[in-house]
Protein backbone atom coordinates (compact mmCIF):
# COMPACT_ATOMS: atom_id res chain seq x y z
CA UNK A 1 0.00 0.00 0.00
CA UNK A 2 1.34 3.39 -1.24
CA UNK A 3 0.64 6.31 2.41
CA UNK A 4 0.35 9.46 1.24
CA UNK A 5 1.21 11.05 4.61
CA UNK A 6 2.30 9.45 7.67
CA UNK A 7 2.83 10.74 11.40
CA UNK A 8 5.51 9.25 13.69
CA UNK A 9 5.32 10.37 17.29
CA UNK A 10 4.56 14.29 16.11
CA UNK A 11 4.45 16.14 19.67
CA UNK A 12 3.42 20.13 19.06
CA UNK A 13 4.38 22.93 21.77
CA UNK A 14 3.21 26.75 21.78
CA UNK A 15 5.68 28.13 24.16
CA UNK A 16 2.64 30.06 25.37
CA UNK A 17 -0.41 27.68 25.09
CA UNK A 18 1.88 24.68 25.52
CA UNK A 19 1.07 21.07 23.99
CA UNK A 20 -1.50 21.07 21.04
CA UNK A 21 -0.51 17.42 19.83
CA UNK A 22 1.05 14.70 22.17
CA UNK A 23 2.70 11.84 20.97
CA UNK A 24 0.52 11.13 17.53
CA UNK A 25 1.42 8.40 14.78
CA UNK A 26 -0.86 7.49 11.84
CA UNK A 27 -1.03 6.71 8.19
CA UNK A 28 -3.36 7.55 5.35
CA UNK A 29 -3.28 5.72 2.15
CA UNK A 30 -3.47 6.83 -1.11
CA UNK A 31 -7.21 7.75 -2.11
CA UNK A 32 -8.41 7.41 1.35
CA UNK A 33 -11.10 9.76 3.31
CA UNK A 34 -10.09 10.67 6.83
CA UNK A 35 -12.66 12.13 9.32
CA UNK A 36 -10.85 14.22 12.13
CA UNK A 37 -12.83 15.13 15.12
CA UNK A 38 -12.76 16.19 18.83
CA UNK A 39 -13.63 19.19 20.90
CA UNK A 40 -12.37 22.72 20.25
CA UNK A 41 -9.08 22.88 21.12
CA UNK A 42 -8.28 19.32 20.79
CA UNK A 43 -5.79 19.84 18.19
CA UNK A 44 -7.61 19.40 14.34
CA UNK A 45 -6.48 22.16 13.45
CA UNK A 46 -3.54 21.74 15.07
CA UNK A 47 -2.85 18.57 12.84
CA UNK A 48 -3.62 20.17 9.70
CA UNK A 49 -1.35 23.11 10.07
CA UNK A 50 1.41 20.35 10.57
CA UNK A 51 -0.25 18.66 7.28
CA UNK A 52 0.66 21.31 5.18
CA UNK A 53 3.76 22.42 6.94
CA UNK A 54 2.20 25.96 7.71
CA UNK A 55 3.92 24.69 11.29
CA UNK A 56 6.59 22.08 12.03
CA UNK A 57 6.59 19.34 15.28
CA UNK A 58 8.29 20.08 18.45
CA UNK A 59 9.23 16.22 18.15
CA UNK A 60 8.45 13.20 16.10
CA UNK A 61 8.37 13.56 11.73
CA UNK A 62 5.83 14.56 9.41
CA UNK A 63 5.92 12.36 6.09
CA UNK A 64 3.64 14.09 2.84
CA UNK A 65 4.06 12.74 -0.13
CA UNK A 66 7.81 12.03 0.12
CA UNK A 67 8.06 15.81 1.93
CA UNK A 68 9.80 15.07 5.74
CA UNK A 69 9.70 17.84 8.49
CA UNK A 70 12.80 16.69 9.67
CA UNK A 71 14.31 17.64 6.38
CA UNK A 72 12.10 20.13 3.95
CA UNK A 73 13.52 23.40 4.07
CA UNK A 74 10.90 26.54 3.90
CA UNK A 75 11.59 27.50 0.60
CA UNK A 76 10.43 23.87 -0.88
CA UNK A 77 7.16 24.24 0.99
CA UNK A 78 5.72 25.76 -1.78
CA UNK A 79 6.71 22.83 -4.12
CA UNK A 80 4.31 20.92 -1.30
CA UNK A 81 1.88 23.42 -1.11
CA UNK A 82 0.94 22.47 -4.70
CA UNK A 83 0.51 19.49 -4.35
CA UNK A 84 -2.02 19.69 -1.60
CA UNK A 85 -5.76 21.58 -1.47
CA UNK A 86 -6.87 23.16 1.81
CA UNK A 87 -10.17 24.46 2.05
CA UNK A 88 -11.59 25.87 5.71
CA UNK A 89 -14.80 26.79 7.14
CA UNK A 90 -15.05 30.61 6.13
CA UNK A 91 -14.00 30.09 2.60
CA UNK A 92 -11.93 32.72 2.34
CA UNK A 93 -12.47 33.50 -1.14
CA UNK A 94 -11.37 37.33 -3.09
CA UNK A 95 -14.63 38.95 -2.75
CA UNK A 96 -13.45 41.93 -4.94
CA UNK A 97 -13.00 39.01 -7.89
CA UNK A 98 -15.48 36.89 -9.97
CA UNK A 99 -15.72 33.24 -9.15
CA UNK A 100 -13.72 32.35 -12.24
CA UNK A 101 -11.41 35.31 -11.35
CA UNK A 102 -10.80 33.66 -8.18
CA UNK A 103 -9.80 30.07 -9.34
CA UNK A 104 -8.00 31.77 -12.18
CA UNK A 105 -6.03 33.33 -9.41
CA UNK A 106 -4.47 30.09 -8.08
CA UNK A 107 -3.32 28.85 -11.30
CA UNK A 108 -1.90 31.87 -12.23
CA UNK A 109 0.23 32.52 -8.81
CA UNK A 110 1.34 28.89 -9.17
CA UNK A 111 3.05 29.18 -12.77
CA UNK A 112 0.11 28.10 -15.00
CA UNK A 113 0.43 28.86 -18.94
CA UNK A 114 -2.12 31.39 -19.19
CA UNK A 115 -3.29 29.53 -22.75
CA UNK A 116 -4.33 26.43 -20.60
CA UNK A 117 -6.12 28.39 -17.66
CA UNK A 118 -9.47 29.25 -19.16
CA UNK A 119 -10.20 25.93 -20.05
CA UNK A 120 -9.05 24.41 -16.62
CA UNK A 121 -11.13 27.13 -14.78
CA UNK A 122 -14.59 26.18 -17.09
CA UNK A 123 -13.53 22.33 -16.26
CA UNK A 124 -12.86 22.74 -12.72
CA UNK A 125 -16.61 25.09 -12.44
CA UNK A 126 -18.23 21.98 -14.37
CA UNK A 127 -16.58 19.84 -11.92
CA UNK A 128 -18.07 21.28 -8.68
CA UNK A 129 -21.37 22.27 -10.31
CA UNK A 130 -21.54 25.86 -10.76
CA UNK A 131 -20.42 26.38 -14.33
CA UNK A 132 -23.57 28.98 -14.90
CA UNK A 133 -21.76 31.07 -12.01
CA UNK A 134 -18.64 31.83 -13.58
CA UNK A 135 -19.09 35.09 -13.74
CA UNK A 136 -21.01 36.06 -10.77
CA UNK A 137 -19.27 37.73 -7.08
CA UNK A 138 -19.10 35.73 -4.59
CA UNK A 139 -21.26 37.87 -2.15
CA UNK A 140 -23.81 37.02 -4.81
CA UNK A 141 -23.53 33.09 -4.00
CA UNK A 142 -24.78 30.99 -0.87
CA UNK A 143 -22.16 30.04 1.44
CA UNK A 144 -22.83 26.12 0.20
CA UNK A 145 -21.84 28.23 -3.25
CA UNK A 146 -19.01 29.58 -1.86
CA UNK A 147 -17.47 26.61 -0.63
CA UNK A 148 -17.63 24.97 -3.65
CA UNK A 149 -15.75 27.79 -5.28
CA UNK A 150 -13.12 27.55 -2.78
CA UNK A 151 -12.90 23.48 -3.38
CA UNK A 152 -12.54 24.25 -6.90
CA UNK A 153 -9.44 26.02 -6.69
CA UNK A 154 -8.16 23.85 -3.91
CA UNK A 155 -8.45 21.37 -6.74
CA UNK A 156 -6.56 23.78 -9.25
CA UNK A 157 -3.09 22.41 -9.13
CA UNK A 158 -4.55 18.55 -9.02
CA UNK A 159 -3.54 17.87 -5.47
CA UNK A 160 -3.23 14.35 -4.31
CA UNK A 161 -4.25 15.42 -1.02
CA UNK A 162 -7.68 17.50 0.00
CA UNK A 163 -7.49 19.33 3.54
CA UNK A 164 -10.51 20.76 4.70
CA UNK A 165 -10.74 22.19 8.23
CA UNK A 166 -14.18 22.38 9.24
CA UNK A 167 -15.95 22.76 5.45
CA UNK A 168 -19.60 22.71 7.01
CA UNK A 169 -19.04 24.55 9.73
CA UNK A 170 -21.06 27.48 8.53
CA UNK A 171 -23.23 25.56 6.44
CA UNK A 172 -27.01 24.27 7.12
CA UNK A 173 -28.28 21.28 6.89
CA UNK A 174 -28.82 20.90 2.87
CA UNK A 175 -25.46 22.65 1.68
CA UNK A 176 -23.64 20.40 4.32
CA UNK A 177 -24.92 17.18 2.21
CA UNK A 178 -23.45 18.60 -1.18
CA UNK A 179 -20.64 19.38 0.33
CA UNK A 180 -19.98 15.85 1.41
CA UNK A 181 -20.92 14.41 -1.65
CA UNK A 182 -19.09 16.61 -3.89
CA UNK A 183 -16.00 15.52 -1.27
CA UNK A 184 -16.98 11.72 -1.77
CA UNK A 185 -16.65 12.30 -5.61
CA UNK A 186 -13.45 14.07 -5.17
CA UNK A 187 -12.44 11.28 -3.26
CA UNK A 188 -13.42 8.78 -5.16
CA UNK A 189 -11.47 9.79 -8.79
CA UNK A 190 -8.06 9.35 -6.44
CA UNK A 191 -7.81 12.42 -3.90
CA UNK A 192 -6.94 11.28 -0.89
CA UNK A 193 -9.48 13.46 1.81
CA UNK A 194 -8.87 14.60 5.41
CA UNK A 195 -11.94 16.82 6.57
CA UNK A 196 -11.94 18.25 10.27
CA UNK A 197 -15.55 18.32 12.00
CA UNK A 198 -17.31 18.48 14.74
CA UNK A 199 -20.55 17.04 12.96
CA UNK A 200 -19.78 13.15 14.53
CA UNK A 201 -23.71 12.65 12.71
CA UNK A 202 -21.63 13.24 9.74
CA UNK A 203 -18.96 10.34 10.54
CA UNK A 204 -21.60 8.23 11.92
CA UNK A 205 -23.49 8.16 8.46
CA UNK A 206 -20.24 7.45 6.03
CA UNK A 207 -19.10 4.76 8.19
CA UNK A 208 -15.22 5.92 6.97
CA UNK A 209 -12.27 6.41 9.46
CA UNK A 210 -12.20 8.42 11.67
CA UNK A 211 -9.63 9.92 14.30
CA UNK A 212 -10.71 11.40 17.16
CA UNK A 213 -8.32 13.81 19.56
CA UNK A 214 -8.88 14.96 23.26
CA UNK A 215 -5.87 17.52 24.21
CA UNK A 216 -3.86 16.75 22.02
CA UNK A 217 -3.55 12.99 22.68
CA UNK A 218 -4.78 10.45 19.84
CA UNK A 219 -8.45 8.90 21.23
CA UNK A 220 -9.54 6.71 18.85
CA UNK A 221 -8.08 5.71 15.50
CA UNK A 222 -11.23 3.46 13.20
CA UNK A 223 -14.35 2.98 11.43
CA UNK A 224 -16.65 1.72 14.70
CA UNK A 225 -19.17 4.76 15.08
CA UNK A 226 -20.16 2.72 18.23
CA UNK A 227 -16.78 4.27 19.78
CA UNK A 228 -17.58 7.70 18.69
CA UNK A 229 -21.31 7.42 20.67
CA UNK A 230 -19.40 6.08 23.03
CA UNK A 231 -17.33 9.27 24.26
CA UNK A 232 -20.35 11.79 23.87
CA UNK B 1 7.02 39.35 -13.71
CA UNK B 2 3.85 40.78 -16.39
CA UNK B 3 1.27 38.64 -13.44
CA UNK B 4 3.07 40.77 -10.56
CA UNK B 5 2.74 44.06 -12.62
CA UNK B 6 -0.90 43.70 -13.38
CA UNK B 7 -1.60 42.71 -9.83
CA UNK B 8 0.27 46.18 -8.52
CA UNK B 9 -1.65 47.86 -11.07
CA UNK B 10 -4.64 46.47 -10.32
CA UNK B 11 -4.16 47.27 -6.50
CA UNK B 12 -4.08 50.79 -7.86
CA UNK B 13 -7.21 49.86 -9.92
CA UNK B 14 -9.32 48.31 -6.81
CA UNK B 15 -8.18 51.17 -4.55
CA UNK B 16 -7.39 54.67 -5.91
CA UNK B 17 -8.42 56.15 -2.64
CA UNK B 18 -5.95 54.35 -0.34
CA UNK B 19 -3.51 54.64 -3.51
CA UNK B 20 -3.99 58.49 -3.94
CA UNK B 21 -3.79 58.46 -0.05
CA UNK B 22 -0.97 56.65 0.22
CA UNK B 23 1.36 58.50 -2.91
CA UNK B 24 -0.30 61.71 -0.46
CA UNK B 25 1.22 60.87 2.24
CA UNK B 26 4.21 59.96 1.13
CA UNK B 27 4.78 62.79 -1.01
CA UNK B 28 3.70 65.17 1.71
CA UNK B 29 6.10 63.51 4.22
CA UNK B 30 9.05 63.94 1.92
CA UNK B 31 8.11 67.50 0.67
CA UNK B 32 8.45 68.57 4.73
CA UNK B 33 12.16 66.54 4.25
CA UNK B 34 12.44 68.93 0.82
CA UNK B 35 11.43 72.03 2.33
CA UNK B 36 14.12 71.59 5.45
CA UNK B 37 16.67 70.71 2.56
CA UNK B 38 15.88 73.62 0.65
CA UNK B 39 16.25 76.02 3.84
CA UNK B 40 19.70 74.19 4.42
CA UNK B 41 20.91 74.29 0.97
CA UNK B 42 20.12 77.99 0.74
CA UNK B 43 21.56 79.06 4.62
CA UNK B 44 24.26 77.19 3.32
CA UNK B 45 24.77 79.59 0.07
CA UNK B 46 24.78 82.41 2.11
CA UNK B 47 27.13 81.46 4.37
CA UNK B 48 29.48 80.82 1.55
CA UNK B 49 28.98 83.96 0.11
CA UNK B 50 29.78 85.62 3.19
CA UNK B 51 32.60 83.79 4.08
CA UNK B 52 34.24 84.50 0.90
CA UNK B 53 34.60 87.97 2.28
CA UNK B 54 36.91 86.61 5.28
CA UNK B 55 40.55 88.25 3.71
CA UNK B 56 43.55 89.23 5.84
CA UNK B 57 45.19 92.66 5.45
CA UNK B 58 49.04 92.96 6.19
CA UNK B 59 50.64 96.56 6.73
CA UNK B 60 54.11 97.19 5.48
CA UNK B 61 56.52 99.02 6.66
CA UNK B 62 57.19 102.24 5.09
CA UNK B 63 60.37 102.25 2.09
CA UNK B 64 59.99 98.25 1.89
CA UNK B 65 61.63 97.30 -1.36
CA UNK B 66 60.13 96.25 -4.21
CA UNK B 67 62.50 92.65 -4.60
CA UNK B 68 61.27 92.17 -0.92
CA UNK B 69 57.97 92.92 -1.86
CA UNK B 70 57.78 90.78 -5.03
CA UNK B 71 59.45 87.12 -3.24
CA UNK B 72 56.72 87.68 -0.50
CA UNK B 73 54.05 88.30 -2.77
CA UNK B 74 55.27 84.31 -4.64
CA UNK B 75 55.87 82.75 -1.21
CA UNK B 76 52.78 83.97 0.16
CA UNK B 77 50.82 82.84 -3.44
CA UNK B 78 52.06 79.49 -2.88
CA UNK B 79 50.51 79.19 0.51
CA UNK B 80 47.68 76.19 0.09
CA UNK B 81 45.34 78.52 2.03
CA UNK B 82 45.51 81.59 -0.31
CA UNK B 83 43.72 82.03 -3.11
CA UNK B 84 44.92 85.32 -4.35
CA UNK B 85 47.02 87.79 -2.75
CA UNK B 86 47.49 91.45 -4.27
CA UNK B 87 49.26 94.66 -3.09
CA UNK B 88 47.42 97.49 -2.92
CA UNK B 89 50.18 100.23 -2.68
CA UNK B 90 49.72 103.95 -0.83
CA UNK B 91 48.38 105.61 -3.79
CA UNK B 92 45.18 103.16 -4.57
CA UNK B 93 44.65 103.03 -1.16
CA UNK B 94 44.48 106.64 -0.86
CA UNK B 95 41.81 106.69 -3.61
CA UNK B 96 40.17 104.13 -2.49
CA UNK B 97 39.42 106.00 1.35
CA UNK B 98 38.35 108.97 -0.88
CA UNK B 99 35.89 107.38 -2.69
CA UNK B 100 34.76 105.63 0.60
CA UNK B 101 34.73 108.54 2.25
CA UNK B 102 34.10 111.10 -0.44
CA UNK B 103 33.18 113.81 2.57
CA UNK B 104 36.75 113.45 4.48
CA UNK B 105 38.29 113.11 0.74
CA UNK B 106 40.38 116.00 1.73
CA UNK B 107 41.41 114.76 5.12
CA UNK B 108 43.72 112.20 3.71
CA UNK B 109 47.38 112.67 2.66
CA UNK B 110 49.39 110.49 0.65
CA UNK B 111 51.98 109.61 3.45
CA UNK B 112 49.23 108.66 6.19
CA UNK B 113 48.19 105.58 4.69
CA UNK B 114 50.97 102.49 4.70
CA UNK B 115 50.78 99.80 1.52
CA UNK B 116 48.98 96.80 2.24
CA UNK B 117 48.44 92.97 0.61
CA UNK B 118 45.26 91.97 0.32
CA UNK B 119 45.16 87.87 1.11
CA UNK B 120 42.13 86.41 0.15
CA UNK B 121 41.39 82.61 1.05
CA UNK B 122 40.69 79.13 0.03
CA UNK B 123 37.34 77.14 1.10
CA UNK B 124 38.14 75.43 4.37
CA UNK B 125 40.63 77.45 5.66
CA UNK B 126 38.63 80.10 7.11
CA UNK B 127 37.97 79.27 10.14
CA UNK B 128 39.28 80.88 13.07
CA UNK B 129 42.22 78.87 13.86
CA UNK B 130 43.03 78.53 10.81
CA UNK B 131 43.25 82.35 9.66
CA UNK B 132 45.12 83.58 13.27
CA UNK B 133 48.03 80.94 12.29
CA UNK B 134 48.43 82.34 8.46
CA UNK B 135 48.38 85.97 9.97
CA UNK B 136 51.21 84.90 12.50
CA UNK B 137 53.34 83.61 9.85
CA UNK B 138 52.91 86.46 8.00
CA UNK B 139 53.64 88.65 10.49
CA UNK B 140 56.93 86.86 10.40
CA UNK B 141 57.97 88.67 7.72
CA UNK B 142 60.76 91.44 8.85
CA UNK B 143 58.85 94.06 6.55
CA UNK B 144 55.56 93.18 7.43
CA UNK B 145 53.75 96.15 10.24
CA UNK B 146 50.60 94.49 11.04
CA UNK B 147 47.94 91.80 9.97
CA UNK B 148 44.46 92.15 10.48
CA UNK B 149 41.39 90.35 9.96
CA UNK B 150 38.53 91.05 12.01
CA UNK B 151 38.81 88.42 14.50
CA UNK B 152 35.47 88.51 16.18
CA UNK B 153 33.60 88.53 13.36
CA UNK B 154 35.27 85.40 12.03
CA UNK B 155 34.95 83.84 15.20
CA UNK B 156 31.14 84.88 15.14
CA UNK B 157 30.64 83.42 11.12
CA UNK B 158 32.16 80.15 12.33
CA UNK B 159 30.31 79.52 15.20
CA UNK B 160 27.14 80.48 12.91
CA UNK B 161 28.21 78.02 10.35
CA UNK B 162 28.74 75.18 12.88
CA UNK B 163 25.45 75.32 14.91
CA UNK B 164 24.42 75.75 11.13
CA UNK B 165 25.88 72.33 9.75
CA UNK B 166 24.81 70.53 12.77
CA UNK B 167 21.45 71.44 13.56
CA UNK B 168 20.98 70.58 9.55
CA UNK B 169 22.33 66.90 10.24
CA UNK B 170 20.32 66.55 13.37
CA UNK B 171 17.50 67.78 11.90
CA UNK B 172 17.42 66.27 8.73
CA UNK B 173 18.21 62.80 10.56
CA UNK B 174 14.44 63.58 12.06
CA UNK B 175 12.86 64.66 9.16
CA UNK B 176 13.89 61.51 7.45
CA UNK B 177 13.32 59.18 10.16
CA UNK B 178 9.49 60.50 10.56
CA UNK B 179 9.75 60.16 6.73
CA UNK B 180 10.84 56.80 7.02
CA UNK B 181 8.02 56.05 9.28
CA UNK B 182 5.44 57.43 7.87
CA UNK B 183 5.96 55.52 4.90
CA UNK B 184 6.22 52.24 6.38
CA UNK B 185 2.82 52.46 8.05
CA UNK B 186 1.21 53.98 4.77
CA UNK B 187 2.73 50.36 2.92
CA UNK B 188 1.85 48.44 5.58
CA UNK B 189 -1.93 49.45 5.52
CA UNK B 190 -1.88 48.77 1.80
CA UNK B 191 -0.59 45.54 2.51
CA UNK B 192 -2.68 44.83 5.09
CA UNK B 193 -5.54 45.46 2.84
CA UNK B 194 -4.45 42.79 0.60
CA UNK B 195 -3.64 40.50 3.29
CA UNK B 196 -6.01 38.16 2.24
CA UNK B 197 -4.27 37.62 -1.52
CA UNK B 198 -1.10 37.09 0.12
CA UNK B 199 -2.84 34.91 2.53
CA UNK B 200 -4.19 32.64 -0.38
CA UNK B 201 -1.38 33.17 -2.19
CA UNK B 202 0.77 31.34 -0.08
CA UNK B 203 -1.88 28.48 0.25
CA UNK B 204 -1.94 27.80 -2.85
CA UNK B 205 2.01 27.05 -3.32
CA UNK B 206 3.20 30.64 -4.62
CA UNK B 207 6.47 31.21 -3.88
CA UNK B 208 7.81 34.04 -1.32
CA UNK B 209 9.50 35.94 -4.21
CA UNK B 210 6.48 35.82 -6.26
CA UNK B 211 4.18 36.76 -3.37
CA UNK B 212 6.20 39.89 -2.70
CA UNK B 213 6.79 41.03 -6.14
CA UNK B 214 3.28 42.85 -6.82
CA UNK B 215 3.91 44.72 -3.52
CA UNK B 216 7.31 45.42 -4.18
CA UNK B 217 6.14 46.89 -7.85
CA UNK B 218 3.40 49.10 -5.76
CA UNK B 219 5.71 50.33 -2.62
CA UNK B 220 8.28 51.37 -5.84
CA UNK B 221 5.90 53.26 -7.99
CA UNK B 222 4.10 54.75 -5.27
CA UNK B 223 7.63 55.96 -3.59
CA UNK B 224 8.66 57.59 -6.94
CA UNK B 225 5.52 58.51 -7.57
CA UNK B 226 5.57 60.46 -3.95
CA UNK B 227 9.00 61.52 -4.83
CA UNK B 228 8.00 62.66 -7.75
CA UNK B 229 5.03 64.85 -6.00
CA UNK B 230 7.31 65.94 -3.44
CA UNK B 231 10.13 67.27 -5.68
CA UNK B 232 7.00 69.45 -7.46
CA UNK B 233 5.92 70.96 -4.17
CA UNK B 234 9.31 71.78 -3.14
CA UNK B 235 9.91 73.73 -6.25
CA UNK B 236 6.41 75.25 -6.30
CA UNK B 237 7.68 76.41 -3.03
CA UNK B 238 11.07 77.69 -4.02
CA UNK B 239 9.55 79.55 -6.79
CA UNK B 240 7.19 81.27 -4.98
CA UNK B 241 9.61 82.32 -2.13
CA UNK B 242 11.81 83.79 -5.29
CA UNK B 243 9.32 85.69 -6.62
CA UNK B 244 7.39 87.46 -3.29
CA UNK B 245 10.08 87.36 -0.75
CA UNK B 246 13.67 86.84 -1.68
CA UNK B 247 15.92 84.94 -4.18
CA UNK B 248 16.48 81.47 -3.49
CA UNK B 249 18.58 78.68 -5.31
CA UNK B 250 16.90 75.19 -6.07
CA UNK B 251 18.46 71.59 -6.09
CA UNK B 252 20.33 70.76 -9.00
CA UNK B 253 18.56 68.20 -11.08
CA UNK B 254 20.63 65.77 -9.87
CA UNK B 255 19.33 66.14 -6.64
CA UNK B 256 16.16 66.28 -7.72
CA UNK B 257 16.36 63.30 -9.05
CA UNK B 258 17.82 61.80 -6.12
CA UNK B 259 14.57 62.81 -4.37
CA UNK B 260 12.36 60.79 -6.37
CA UNK B 261 15.06 58.17 -5.99
CA UNK B 262 15.02 57.83 -2.63
CA UNK B 263 11.36 58.01 -2.28
CA UNK B 264 11.06 54.57 -4.80
CA UNK B 265 13.73 52.95 -2.48
CA UNK B 266 11.49 53.86 0.53
CA UNK B 267 8.77 52.72 -0.96
CA UNK B 268 10.48 49.59 -1.66
CA UNK B 269 12.30 49.10 1.52
CA UNK B 270 8.57 49.87 3.57
CA UNK B 271 7.15 47.58 1.14
CA UNK B 272 9.50 44.88 1.98
CA UNK B 273 9.23 44.93 5.64
CA UNK B 274 5.49 45.22 5.53
CA UNK B 275 4.83 42.11 3.23
CA UNK B 276 7.57 40.27 5.49
CA UNK B 277 5.73 40.40 8.47
CA UNK B 278 2.62 38.64 6.43
CA UNK B 279 4.84 35.60 4.75
CA UNK B 280 4.70 33.33 7.56
CA UNK B 281 0.70 32.92 8.82
CA UNK B 282 -1.53 31.11 6.51
CA UNK B 283 -3.50 29.32 8.92
CA UNK B 284 -4.98 32.23 10.86
CA UNK B 285 -6.83 30.88 13.44
CA UNK B 286 -5.25 28.76 15.91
Amino acid sequence: MSGVLRLDAVTKEYPRTGVALKDVSFAVDKGEFLFLTGPSGSGKSTLLKLLSFAERPTSGEVKVSGFSSTTLRDREIPQLRRRLGIVFQDFRLLTDRTVEANIAFALEVTGTPAASIGGKVGRLLTQVGLASKATAMPHELSGGEQQRVAIARALANDPFLLLADEPTGNLDERATRGILQLLREINAMGTAVIMATHDLSLIMRSGYRYLELERGALLYDGTDARALSRHQ
Amino acid sequence: MRLAFREALLAFRRAPLLSMLGITTIAFSLFAFGLFGLVALNIREALRAVEDRVELRAFLVDGTSENALAAALGDISAFPEVREVGYVSPDSALARSREELAEFSDVFDASVLPGSLEIRLNEGFRDPVTVQALADRIATYPFIDDVRFGQEWVAKLYRVRTLSVMAGAGLGVVFALVAVLIIGSTIRMAVLARAREIEIMRLVGATNGFVRMPFLIEGLLKGALGGALAVALTWLTHSVVSQSLFETIFFTPAQAALGVLAGAALGFLGSMVSVGRHLRAVWKDA
